[in-house]
């Protein structure tokens, strides 16, 4: 069984359902959406700001204020990918054509998160372009120290939630019950402990905590991150590989 | 009693039933058959008053489902096994239902009985088989004890034991005197169950009599014919004598001969008076498959193609691999249930049914008897062949 | 040729397979029956290594299903006609099966002509039928040209002329040298397109012969006598030591003797026959005088409320 086949199977089957069209629309539309407004907003409030507090402003990471909403159409499109083989009961089939499960979810995670990563790159530079017009006299340019690596890391970022989200499916098999749990984390759960100082320490190792620091120009006035962007984007990654790791043992060893 | 006349639904441009007029008598078993899209569920939503009629009306007792004082307690219908609330336990289910007419709850009790699911009474529903969901429908339909009785497919999902079961409970229904209308695919099912026929095709009425007359009226019978298998020279003569005395042989993969056109004395007459022994000499009625396949063979949506492998590389006809074929044998009758010449497709004559218009049950050749002896002795008990375990039960 | 040797599952306390052995051989239709519960899916799914042996082992013309390349190209299963995205069209959902096993995009459409879902090629499955969703499960068996077809109850929601289409499809299959392995529920489909049987209840082996076979050993059979001679007959029968029971509307009934025997006894005596044709019981009959003990859910007799329905359980 030659592994291009089953990636050309599984391009096929992502291509063929509409959920794949509107997750990642959706990824796109609320991430450039949010940030052009969120940019145009603080645009406002930074120009009321001394010159002590613009030191700190990140017009990169103020752009992609929209990743927040923007990653949870990626989770639904992570969800899907690999939870509707189960709602559905496709899974059966599919493992009745390509037996070897590890060969079946590596394909699947692999295509659905280059797909992942090609909208995500393009969402990730026209939310930059987009943002930093609205930001106006405050905006960054492309050229400027570590900026690239911020836009480049947004669509890195965007990817690692899929895979993260798509790990967590092939775990729990359902779909309802993946977006049960991921949702309430990244929406609620983990905003919530990086806001309150007490629980700062263990929240910032959460996956979406660590992996926004790569999306980071400018270190914040009160960061207290013991990792650098790059660090921070080590963390998410080694979170989605867990995730995938134990999604594969439990394809690997239980009754389809 | 359930009557409809003419009965017409019309979804947009598409007419769903058109002119529908039958009744439904209490006492038998009627069967409703029609192909896929051909209006069943159209109409079995009609009689329940779930759609309303473009045009024409049905009635149960004489009063529309709607105007039924306690409709629950009257009529009784399996439409959709699915139809129920899965977190809810099946007493549960059946109690809800029961308290809406006021049927006391220790019939839900009863009906469980019934059904075998006193065991899993208490457990939801979710967790059900297709089988167990059909048993809970079923359940739900005897509820009220009802004069009527609607089944759609009611066997889906059941096992043997559960078919037959089915099947016995819906006979003892109608021998009560209760009105039973059941809809299903499974004509050989069917032909144990029914004794009428309602058959619509394209929403229209087709067919409205009973078991007996529906296969008379649409399918020949014939007679299956065996020679001692030691001697072929007897099979040649008895063939070229039967096909001189104008009936109609076909090889059967076995060996035996297909008569069509000739009564069985006149078979034992002509077998005698050219001296051929006989090992066997049934006759066989056609199924109910093959008449209805007859009756309905312009009115089904989705037809698959005759050449069942076109892309395979291997495209022998229906049986060229079994052993038996490799006797002289001039094209066999595909081996099909032995006894239901496959319906001819449309503008290929089939050569084992003579004429395609109906043939009224009078006409059938096998009931003028004749005389004729059988002569001659050697007792070789051969083994019985596999064809041998047709009976006419299973050709109804 | 699929070989299962000391197959068992176990989930939890409960045995669902329990140390079956047979073969399904090619060339033939070979049925495989059971009860509800008795294990057949199981054992199905274990045959395709989507459900993993407690103990025992399937094997594939001598190889383990993992093992297989290209696995379509060797076995063709529809296990169940709901295993698809229903978001997915037809072709789409055939086409990447297809993919996965290297076989060409145009076998696609030739499967779907072949099952007659051209029509609908281009739709969305989730507005199917039952019937439409099982034809496509039955395209994408077919669709690997496999020598190995296993069909889990495949008439399920067909109409009359799908089922003798299947019923049909599988004898051709078998026909051209193929293996054929269905399970079904229905007897009467079942006598008319399987040649051999595999039955279990409880999860255990309970037959594996052929149809005829089964028929004779767990039922009656006879041969039906008519005569315009009949007191002649019977007494030609009487003395040749053979019991005759008659029949309503002059038809007489022998049980015990072929056929063959009668008919040449008759021509020794210069009987005139009008009817010689060998009777057996159903394969519905059979089954349930086999498998009477390993029903799951069983109906009982209506309890003694006097309002005189019910039903009549499994030995009537």
């Amino acid at each position: 069984m030659a592994v291009a086949q089953v990636l050309n199977s599984e391009w096929t089957k992502i291509k063929s359902v509409r959920s794949t069209v509107w997750t990642l629309t959706m990824a796109f539309v609320f991430t450039v959406g949010l940030g052009f407004l969120i940019s145009l907003l603080s645009k406002d409030q930074f120009s009321k700001m001394n010159a002590r507090e613009l030191q700190f402003i990140d017009p990169t990471l103020t752009s992609f204020a929209g990743t927040g909403l923007g990653q949870l159409a990626m989770i639904v499109f992570g969800v899907l990918v690999v939870g509707n083989e189960y709602s559905t009961g496709m899974i059966r089939t599919s493992l009745a054509a390509v037996p070897r499960r590890g060969a079946f979810l590596f394909s699947k995670i692999g295509i659905a998160t280059l797909l992942a990563f090609a909208v995500a790159l393009v969402t990730s530079f026209v939310t930059f372009f987009v943002g930093q017009a609205a930001l106006g006299r405050f905006k960054a340019s492309i050229g400027d120290p570590g900026v690239l690596r911020a836009v480049f890391g947004g669509a890195l970022y965007m990817t690692l939630i899929a895979v993260f989200a798509m790990g967590v499916a092939t775990i729990l098999r359902s779909p309802m019950l993946s977006l049960g749990i991921l949702m309430p984390i990244f929406f609620l759960i983990a905003p919530i402990l990086g806001g309150v100082e007490a629980t700062r320490k263990i929240a910032q190792y959460l996956p979406d905590q660590a992996g926004t620091k790569v999306m980071q120009v400018v270190t914040p006035e009160n960061d207290v991150a013991p990792y650098g962007p790059w660090g921070g984007f080590g963390i998410m990654v080694a979170w989605a590989a867990l995730a995938v790791l134990c999604g594969w043992l439990v394809l690997k060893n239980r009754d389809a | 009693m359930i009557e409809a006349v003419g009965l017409t639904k019309r979804y947009g441009a598409k007419t769903a039933v058109y002119n529908l007029s039958f009744q439904v008598r209490p006492g038998t078993v009627t069967g409703f058959l029609g192909p896929n899209g051909s209006g069943k569920s159209t109409t079995m939503r009609m009689i329940l008053g779930l759609d309303r009629p473009t045009a024409g009306h049905v009635t149960i007792g004489g009063h529309a489902f709607r105007d039924l004082p306690n409709a629950p307690r009257q009529v009784g219908a399996l439409l959709d096994a699915k139809a129920v609330h899965g977190g809810r336990s099946a007493r549960n289910h059946l109690l809800s239902l029961a308290q809406l007419s006021g049927i006391p709850a220790s019939r839900v009790d009863e009906v469980l009985g019934v059904v075998g699911l006193q065991d899993v009474a208490k457990n939801r529903s979710k967790g059900f088989s297709l089988g167990m969901g059909q048993r809970l429908g079923i359940a739900a339909a005897l509820l009220g004890d009802p004069q009527v009785l609607l089944f759609d497919e009611p066997v889906n999902g059941l096992d043997p034991e559960g078919i037959l079961w089915v099947r016995n409970l819906m006979k003892m229904l109608a021998s009560e005197g209760r009105t039973v209308f059941v809809s299903s695919h499974l004509m050989s099912e069917m032909a144990l169950t029914a004794e009428h026929l309602i058959v619509i095709g394209r929403g229209q009425l087709l067919a409205d009599m009973s078991v007996k007359d529906f296969i008379a009226a649409n399918s020949a019978g014939f007679a299956r014919v065996r020679t001692p298998q030691t001697d072929a020279a007897q099979r040649e003569k008895l063939s070229a004598v039967l096909t001189e005395a104008g009936g109609q042989v076909l090889p059967e993969q076995d060996g035996a001969l297909r008569v069509t056109g000739l009564a069985l004395p006149r078979i034992s007459d002509l077998a005698h008076e050219a001296d051929v022994r006989l090992w066997e000499l049934s006759p066989h009625q056609a199924s109910l498959e093959e008449a209805y396949m007859r009756m309905t063979q312009t009115a089904v949506d989705y037809r698959s193609t005759d050449d069942q492998l076109a892309g395979f590389a291997a495209q022998q006809g229906p049986g060229a691999l079994l052993p038996d074929a490799a006797a002289p044998v001039p094209q066999p009758v595909p081996q099909q249930g032995w006894y239901a010449p496959p319906p001819p497709q449309p503008g290929v004559p089939h050569p084992g049914v003579p004429g395609s218009g109906p043939v009224p049950a009078d006409q059938n050749p096998y009931a003028q008897p004749v005389q004729a002896p059988v002569q001659e002795a050697a007792p070789t008990p051969p083994s019985l062949s596999k064809s041998d375990d047709t009976t006419p039960e299973d050709a109804r | 040729m699929i070989e299962v040797a000391g197959l068992s599952k176990r989930y939890g306390q409960k045995l669902a397979v329990d140390d079956l052995t047979f073969q399904v051989r090619p060339g033939i239709v070979t049925g495989f029956l059971g009860p509800n519960g008795a294990g057949k899916s199981t054992t199905m799914r274990m045959m395709l290594d989507l459900d993993r042996p407690t103990a025992g082992a399937v094997r594939i013309d001598g190889k383990r299903y993992t093992d297989l390349k290209d696995p379509l190209t060797y076995v063709g299963a529809l296990l169940d006609a709901k295993a698809l995205h229903g978001g997915r069209s037809a072709y789409n959902h055939l086409l990447c099966l297809a993919q996965s096993n290297g076989i060409p995009a145009s076998r696609v459409g030739e499967v779907l002509d072949t099952v007659g879902l051209t029509a609908v090629a281009k739709k969305r499955s989730k507005g199917f039928s039952l019937g439409m969703g099982q034809r496509l499960g039955i395209a994408g068996a077919l669709l690997g040209d496999p020598q190995i077809l296993m069909f889990d109850e495949p008439v399920n929601g067909l109409d009359p002329e799908g089922i003798h289409w299947i019923r049909n499809l599988m004898k051709s299959l078998a026909a051209q040298g193929r293996t054929v392995f269905v399970s079904s529920h229905l007897m009467s489909e079942m006598a008319l397109t399987a040649d051999h049987l595999v039955v279990i209840g409880q999860g255990r082996l309970l037959a594996d012969t052929s149809m005829a076979d089964f028929i004779r050993t767990n039922s009656r059979s006879y041969v039906r006598l008519r005569s315009p001679q009949q007191e002649r007959l019977r007494d030609v029968l009487h003395q040749a030591g053979i019991t005759v029971v008659t029949a309503g509307n002059g038809t007489l009934e022998v049980d015990g003797v072929a056929s063959e025997q009668l008919g040449e006894l008759a021509a020794q005596h210069q009987l005139v026959l009008h009817e010689l044709s060998p009777q057996q019981a159903s394969l519905e009959e059979a089954f349930m005088q086999l498998t009477a003990g390993s029903v799951e859910y069983h109906a009982h007799s209506e309890p003694a409320s006097g309002q005189g329905w019910g039903s009549t359980g499994g030995e009537n």
